[in-house]
């Protein structure tokens, strides 16, 4: 009888243990938490190696976006439905050696910019005489990213700019000014695009373009056929815009080849990236899609796979809104960091880090979501993240923007988005049937994050310690050198709010080296061209991307952090067109400018 | 949810017929129809978080079992409410972590040894043990709150299938007052905020719904016993509901039955003892 109390005694304190265990959980973790860490620079420098300064309006920087107005039988859930737009791209315009910025705006009339870098840690927008600012005229919709690749080759970055409207291809006229050239070269009139990248996808030395819609491409979002236009699903909707990729024929038009080569989707793609992840030489493509599963093509230089559910990445849908490579441990291999949304207490997702799985290669190359282990899961309603060594200590960092919709402080919107969300196609496709926002936010006012990777498998967020405090609803993220000083500089394109710059100071022990490509029977962007530069007995490999985060690209030069007392063995490039060259100990703190051997 | 309820639905003992010996007993037929929810949704839509944390949460729900049930009733017990507790875990929690599916699992399970009233566990356990962790861990933890697919015919096929099992058990009663129940509160909560009708209805369409419905107000074991009142509680479940949902409360049905369902076993035993005294009396 006493024994039977007793261990109902003992039964009842576990229990109790058990359902408070959240609470114990909660404050461990609070304990181990660095994000609460407030900024000081000498600090920041002895703990993380770096801290980062807001310097945009020092800089003459005083960019910020302004969000469309739509079709106004979309106006009770404007803020929600007119929420992309702001995107950065980096590019160096004028070939001085020197990033320049450009931004997009997305009011209709509004202005874009480029800010070209005066060397003197100063910007000047030169976007109005250059002719690439007045591209949100009534019409022709408004603009929602940017990428840039030289196309015909001529030594120029060229601009393409998406929309949700028109997109638009402009030449770059030897850096003196951009000529548009989109009637000739034969772009569809309309695509309700948020992502697009530059890739030769086919190795015959010439840019091709990728473009993915995310409303479907008959949908006027300012003049509504039919309130019918939302996402038939919260995770499995399939009614979204289409996928185009344009082959260059190299008479400056391209070809739609986009069924002919495999690539046949309706899901709403938000984000886009290509590297080549098993070593054929052919850049695969990853696309991160809103409401459903991600898609990964790989690409046999001929057609495009679609691999997602056999790879892993494309089984378990949720909101995709990003994609980044990334050779997080060294290995020479790539991660693929996708973001979706976390909301406490409503939605966790989780953002998936897919890391390739340890003996699968080739073919059969599969990938697991290691993200809660790595620490890069939650990151609230996640936007654009970058993969790049901010500390210069020869491990990747993750750098990650969020938040939706930032109103009114105190009231949000998230009952009345999740009530929706689980329902029927039938309700959730038709926007008469969304309750009205007023004013309310939605995952507003979120903290960022800035992941420092120690190497081993752990990430470690030290945002607010490193100075990063900014809380407006981030989008794209891109990494340059922008002073070239030999670190990565972050810029920061925010919806309805300012382009932030965030300058890098890093501790000087930690070396860097950084590889500026120039293609000749590659491309001459040298997008897509891989380098591996080995020291220190390890590896790092990275690939020159046409545009990659959320609608953005980084600056073309790659950047490799090294540590203290770096050995280089040596680099190793492999350019598109196939040449490998071997570059034998070089030289570190450099920014080695190569050239494709012929 | 609602498992033992279902499963433990007595026999009434009958002489050896050919039919019934290749009719499936009541008992199985809840673990089954759970099944088939689990591997339809997975095998078209990857509608779980994963298969280890499903399995983790069906194996601590068997476990928890085996063990408590050998320690405190001194028999190896049926598994089949445990399996379907686990499961629902497995499909209504959703978590990146591992750690929520192993003690929402042993929580449910061990609520209905401690807390009893008179013998009888008083809340649904998979009911509890997913409010406590929505309440109490709300940054790690989230319910199932996506649709089957676009597809109307997985919908129907669950709707249709449920209903059949559940009027088999003598319980589409509940399941069916409360549906009625939810669709006029749907448009009373439409008339009020102003909301269209079709977003406060979209719940009732989501998969999350049609496992509340067929499987945790319908346990037995924590519903009273007159027909008429399990009506009656059904409906209150659904009133506390649409208050809880005027106050903008995302997880309004788990948190409505987790404070209406004791409510009414305590109100039901209160009456119990206030007849049975009389009776003692006058013996």
């Amino acid at each position: 009888m006493k024994q039977g109390i007793a261990a109902r005694i003992v039964l009842a304190i576990v229990f109790a243990g058990l359902v408070f265990s959240p609470l114990f959980i909660k404050r461990y973790a609070a304990r181990h938490d660095e994000t609460k860490t407030k900024l000081d620079l000498q600090t920041a420098l002895s703990r993380h190696g770096f801290y980062l300064q807001e310097v945009s309006r020092a800089a003459g920087v005083d960019f910020v976006h302004q969000a469309p107005t739509l079709d106004p039988r979309l106006n009770h859930i404007m803020p929600q439905v007119a929420s992309m737009g702001a995107s950065v791209s980096i590019v160096d315009f004028d070939h001085d050696g020197w990033p320049d910025i450009y931004v997009t705006n997305s009011k209709e009339g509004a202005k874009n910019a480029l800010y070209h870098n005066l060397h003197d840690g100063t910007f000047k927008d030169v976007a109005e005489e250059m002719g690439i600012a007045d591209v949100n005229g009534p019409g022709t919709g408004v603009s929602m990213g940017a990428v840039w690749g030289d196309y015909d080759n001529d030594g120029y970055e060229d601009l393409l700019l998406i929309k949700w409207g028109k997109p638009e291809l402009f030449h770059n006229d030897a850096g003196h000014g951009f000529t548009r050239v989109t009637d000739q070269v034969g772009l569809p009139p309309w695509i309700n695009a948020n992502t697009a990248l530059w890739f030769d996808y086919d190795g015959d030395g010439l840019l091709d373009l990728f473009i993915g819609g995310y409303y479907s491409e008959d949908v006027d979002l300012w003049h509504l056929a039919s309130t019918k236009m939302m996402p038939d699903s919260f995770e499995y909707a399939k009614n979204g815009g289409r996928k185009y990729l344009f082959h260059n024929l190299g008479n400056g038009k391209f070809e739609e080849v986009s069924e002919k080569v495999g690539i046949d989707s309706r899901r709403w793609a938000l984000a886009s990236a290509a590297a080549d992840l098993r070593g054929t030489g052919h850049p695969d493509l990853f696309v991160a899609n809103d409401y459903g599963v991600s898609e990964l093509y790989f690409n046999d230089g001929k057609r495009f796979h679609e691999v997602g559910q056999q790879t892993g990445v494309g089984f378990a849908p949720k909101s995709g809104m990003n994609a980044s490579f990334g050779d997080i441990l060294n290995q020479g291999r790539y991660a693929v960091y996708v973001s979706n949304i976390s909301e406490e207490g409503v939605l966790i997702q989780g953002n998936n880090l897919w890391v390739a799985k340890e003996s699968t290669s080739g073919d059969k190359l599969q990938y697991e979501n290691l993200a809660r282990d790595f620490g890069v899961e939650i990151g609230g309603w996640s936007f654009g993240a970058q993969f790049g060594d901010l500390n210069n200590d020869g491990t990747l960092d993750l750098y990650l923007t969020n938040g939706y919709v930032s109103l009114d402080h105190n009231r949000s919107y998230w009952y009345d988005f999740s009530k929706i969300a689980g329902g029927h196609s039938a309700i959730i496709n038709d926007a008469k049937n969304w309750p009205a926002m007023d004013g309310r936010s939605l995952s507003g006012y979120q903290t960022k994050h800035v992941w420092l990777n120690d190497g081993s498998g752990k990430f470690v967020d030290v945002a607010q310690a490193v100075g990063v405090t900014d809380t407006y609803d981030g989008r794209a993220v891109a990494f340059a050198d922008l002073w070239n000083q030999g670190v990565l500089d972050v810029i920061v394109a925010n919806e309805r709010g300012p382009l932030l710059i965030y300058k890098n100071t890093v501790i000087p022990e930690n070396k860097w080296i950084e590889f500026e490509l120039e293609g000749t029977k590659s491309n001459r962007s040298a997008i897509g061209a891989q380098v591996t530069v080995y020291w220190n007995g390890q590896q790092q490999v990275q690939e020159v991307s046409g545009g990659s985060g959320f609608a953005a690209q980084n600056q073309r030069r790659l950047h490799f952090g090294l540590g203290k007392f770096p050995q280089i063995q040596k680099a190793v490039i492999r350019w598109p067109s196939g040449k490998i060259q071997t570059i034998d100990s070089p030289t570190p703190n450099e920014n080695h400018v190569v050239k494709e051997p012929s | 949810m609602s498992q033992q309820s279902i499963a433990m639905a007595p026999q009434p003992v009958q002489p050896f017929q050919w039919k019934r010996f290749f009719s499936i007993e009541n008992r199985y037929l809840a673990p089954m129809f759970i099944t088939c929810i689990l591997v339809v949704g997975q095998i078209s839509f990857g509608m779980l978080e994963s298969y280890k944390k499903t399995g983790l949460a069906i194996v601590a729900s068997l476990l928890t079992e085996l063990i408590l049930g050998r320690i405190f009733v001194g028999k190896w017990p049926i598994l089949a409410s445990a399996y379907i507790s686990g499961i629902s875990v497995g499909i209504l929690v959703r978590s990146p972590a591992y750690w929520p599916y192993v003690v929402c699992a042993i929580v449910s399970i061990m609520s209905k040894y401690v807390l009893r009233v008179n013998g009888r566990h008083i809340w649904n356990p998979s009911n509890f043990s997913i409010s406590v962790l929505l309440f109490l861990a709300p940054e790690t933890v989230a319910a199932l709150s996506i649709q089957w697919g676009n597809y109307l015919l997985p919908m129907l096929v669950i709707w249709i299938l449920g209903s059949i099992i559940i009027a088999r058990l003598h319980r589409f009663h509940i399941t069916g007052t409360y549906v009625a129940c939810f669709i006029v509160f749907a448009f009373l909560r439409s008339y009020i905020t102003g909301s269209p009708w079709q977003s406060e209805i979209a719940p009732l369409t989501g998969p999350m719904y049609q496992l509340f419905i067929f499987f945790m107000i319908t346990d037995p074991k924590t519903t009273v016993r007159s027909k008429f009142w399990q009506c009656i509680v059904v409906a209150m479940v659904a009133l506390v509901e649409m208050i809880l949902r005027l106050s903008h409360v995302v997880y309004a049905p788990f948190y409505a039955l987790f404070l209406v369902g004791p409510a009414a076993l305590l109100i039901e035993m209160w009456f119990d003892s206030r007849r049975t005294v009389p009776v003692r009396v006058a013996a």
